[in-house]
This record gives C-alpha cells, sequence and structure tokens, in this order.
C-alpha cells in the first residue's frame, strides 16, 4: 500500500477540480470495494473526470459489553482512508465513485459508504479470491444490490462456474471481467451494476 | 475453495458513535452538495472561509475534504456550524424509493443515459 506513492495526491494543484454545473443537486454514490492492489484506485481513475481525491473518515468504536456491566466500555479511533472521483452526468445528477479497502476491519467505513448507495461493485483478482468473501458477506448483509467484477491480471484462467462457485454467489448476482485500465472496460461494469439494479427494481414490481 | 459461513459481525460487538461530529451534521451525506449563501467575510475562521470560496458552486462534502485536507466527520462539524448560521444550503441526496428500498426508476435510468454518454 505504501508503494501507491499515486494514490496520494499533492493537493497542490486544487484548480484541476472543474467546478459542477451551477443546478447539480443530487449527489449518487457507488463504491468499489476490494483487497489490496485489485485495482480500485485505477478503476476510479478511468472514468473519473477528477484525478482521484483521497480522504479519510475518523470512527470512534466504543465497546459495547452487555453482559458484563463491570467492564470499562473501550473506545478507540479508527482512521481510515480512502479514495473517490466524480462523473457529471447531466445537469442534476453527479455520480462519485468511491474505492474501499475490502478488509475485515474497514467494515464500519462500508456501512457508512453502502448507506444509501445505488450500488457496488466487488472487485476481484481471482488469484486472490479469498479476499472479497468478507466484503460480499458485508453487502448481502447489508441489503446492498452489488456485482463482482474480476480485474483481468493475466495469467491463471477460471471458469466463471469456478469463480461464482468460490464466491459462493447467488445465481442473480452479475458476474463480469474488467481491465479497471481501461476507460470503456470501467464504464461497461459501472453500467451492468445500474442495469442490475434496474432488474432487482423490476423483479420487485412484478412480485408484489 | 469456497466461501465460509458468516463470520461474527463485529457490529454486534461495537456501536458506532460519531466520532467528533455534532448533532445534525450527521444529516449531511458524503455526497450532499454543499452551495454558499454568501461570500466569506474578513475575520471568519479561516476553514469557513475556504469552504464558503469553494462552494460558490455545488461542491460535495466529501471534495470539501479532500481539498481542505481534513477527515470528514471534522468537516461535517465546520458544516452544521455554517449551516446553522444561514451561511450555505445543503442539497440532499434523493433517498431511495421507499417501498424498493432501491434507488428510483427515473434515476437508475438518467444515472444509465448519463454513463453511456461518457
Ligand atoms: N494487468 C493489470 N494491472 C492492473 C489492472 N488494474 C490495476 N492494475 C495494476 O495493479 C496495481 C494496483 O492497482 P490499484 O488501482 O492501485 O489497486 P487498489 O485496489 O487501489 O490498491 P490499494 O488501494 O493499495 O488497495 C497498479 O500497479 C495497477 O496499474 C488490470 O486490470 N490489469
Ligand atoms: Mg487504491
Amino acid at each position: 500500500m505504501a508503494s501507491a506513492t499515486s494514490d496520494r495526491p499533492a493537493f497542490d494543484q486544487p484548480s484541476a477540480r472543474p467546478a459542477l454545473h451551477a443546478t447539480s443537486d443530487n449527489g449518487v454514490k457507488i463504491v468499489i470495494v476490494g483487497g489490496f492492489g485489485v485495482g480500485k484506485t485505477t478503476m476510479v481513475r478511468s472514468v473519473s473526470e477528477i484525478r482521484p481525491l483521497n480522504t479519510e473518515e475518523t470512527m470512534t468504536l466504543a465497546g459495547e459489553s452487555v453482559d458484563d456491566t463491570t467492564e470499562v466500555s473501550a473506545k478507540t479511533s479508527t482512521t481510515v482512508a480512502f479514495d473517490f472521483g466524480r462523473i457529471s452526468l447531466d445537469q442534476h445528477n453527479v455520480l462519485y465513485l468511491f474505492g474501499a479497502p475490502g478488509q475485515e476491519r474497514f467494515w464500519f467505513l462500508w456501512d457508512r459508504l453502502f448507506s444509501g448507495t445505488l450500488g457496488a461493485v466487488v472487485l476481484v483478482d481471482i488469484r486472490r479470491i479469498a479476499d472479497s468473501w468478507y466484503a460480499i458477506d458485508r453487502l448481502e448483509a447489508h441489503g446492498t444490490p452489488f456485482i463482482v467484477a474480476c480485474n483481468d491480471f493475466g495469467g491463471t484462467a477460471y471458469s466463471y462456474e469456478q469463480v461464482r462457485e468460490a464466491l459462493d454467489l447467488d445465481p442473480a448476482v452479475p458476474l463480469v471481467s474488467c481491465d479497471a485500465r481501461s476507460r470503456g472496460s470501467s464504464k461497461n461494469v459501472l453500467i451492468s451494476l445500474v442495469q442490475h439494479v434496474q432488474s432487482l427494481y423490476a423483479t420487485q414490481e412484478s412480485a408484489s | 475453495m469456497s466461501r465460509p459461513g458468516r463470520d461474527d459481525s463485529p457490529e454486534r460487538l461495537y456501536t458506532l458513535t460519531g466520532g467528533r461530529s455534532s448533532a445534525g451534521s450527521d444529516a449531511l451525506d458524503l455526497v450532499t452538495l454543499m452551495v454558499a449563501d454568501r461570500a466569506p467575510a474578513p475575520g471568519m475562521q479561516s476553514e469557513h472561509a475556504a469552504i464558503l470560496r469553494m462552494c460558490e458552486r455545488p461542491t460535495a462534502v466529501v471534495e470539501i475534504a479532500a481539498e481542505l485536507r481534513l477527515p470528514v466527520s471534522i468537516v461535517r462539524v465546520l458544516l452544521s456550524d455554517l449551516l446553522d448560521a444561514g451561511h450555505v444550503s445543503a442539497r440532499h441526496p434523493r433517498p431511495a424509493d421507499p417501498t424498493h428500498r432501491l434507488p428510483a426508476p427515473d434515476l437508475l435510468e438518467q444515472v444509465l443515459v448519463g454513463l453511456r454518454n461518457l
């Protein structure tokens, strides 16, 4: 992680951030979650109209021990960095893409990011599939719509069936492959996610 | 190799408290767009003045944090000061369709059109 210096821009050119339309009034969120070095920042950069920016959330975690009242509740403050990019969709809607680390200890950041989010992309390096298990568990638990995108680093070839099985993916969850370095490919991943949310909506409509 | 069963979720062990954020400012989402309603005045706290300059055009909470190089939780506090003083207004993200808990169909369509036009 420390080697990814390009992830930490110097913030020396604030003017490089173009202003939004004066009429912009609706921020939309999509979260890209995945393990270390899986290509989250690369994907954000590929489609963003601004150079990916980095910021941090500080969370206070208060220990909660219901059964043991004698225990002093532990309070820890944790800081987690995440990066994001932006796409002005039209005169009103602005899409923000968040790259969030997939490690278990960042669950509290995801719950923040996931709430109100349009959906999530789980970026997977198929050589390190287990890195994404926890994120998928959390998304399922949170009820956030998501798709899985396998970032193509070349080399090992697994079939879609093998990847689905290793991820224990619900058959309704789309699995796509991508090259996060490509704008077109990353854009297609986002389109697949939105179409998936549309189909979830349609399924719910027809069920009710 | 396959994904193991549900693990012990950490939420059961911890309750999230809002860090340093003050009451009310939690309503500011990362993508809430802030707009200045006045120009910065001399003598204003420098962060407040910087936010007002930045928000001449709509600017998301998370962009303000990145540009000021401050944690989002601190920026929420600064913004709630400005909101209380009537110096900025907030354009909140459209809430999900309550019955479906999903974004409304017309919004999904707009997002799709915007992405295709990229
Ligand atoms: N071959 C190949 N390399 C990629 C692809 N996507 C990203 N990379 C490279 O993989 C490395 C890590 O990519 P990042 O975008 O920094 O990954 P990240 O998920 O943001 O990493 P962390 O934030 O450190 O967890 C970089 O050197 C990228 O150039 C891809 O699709 N194919
Ligand atoms: Mg990164």
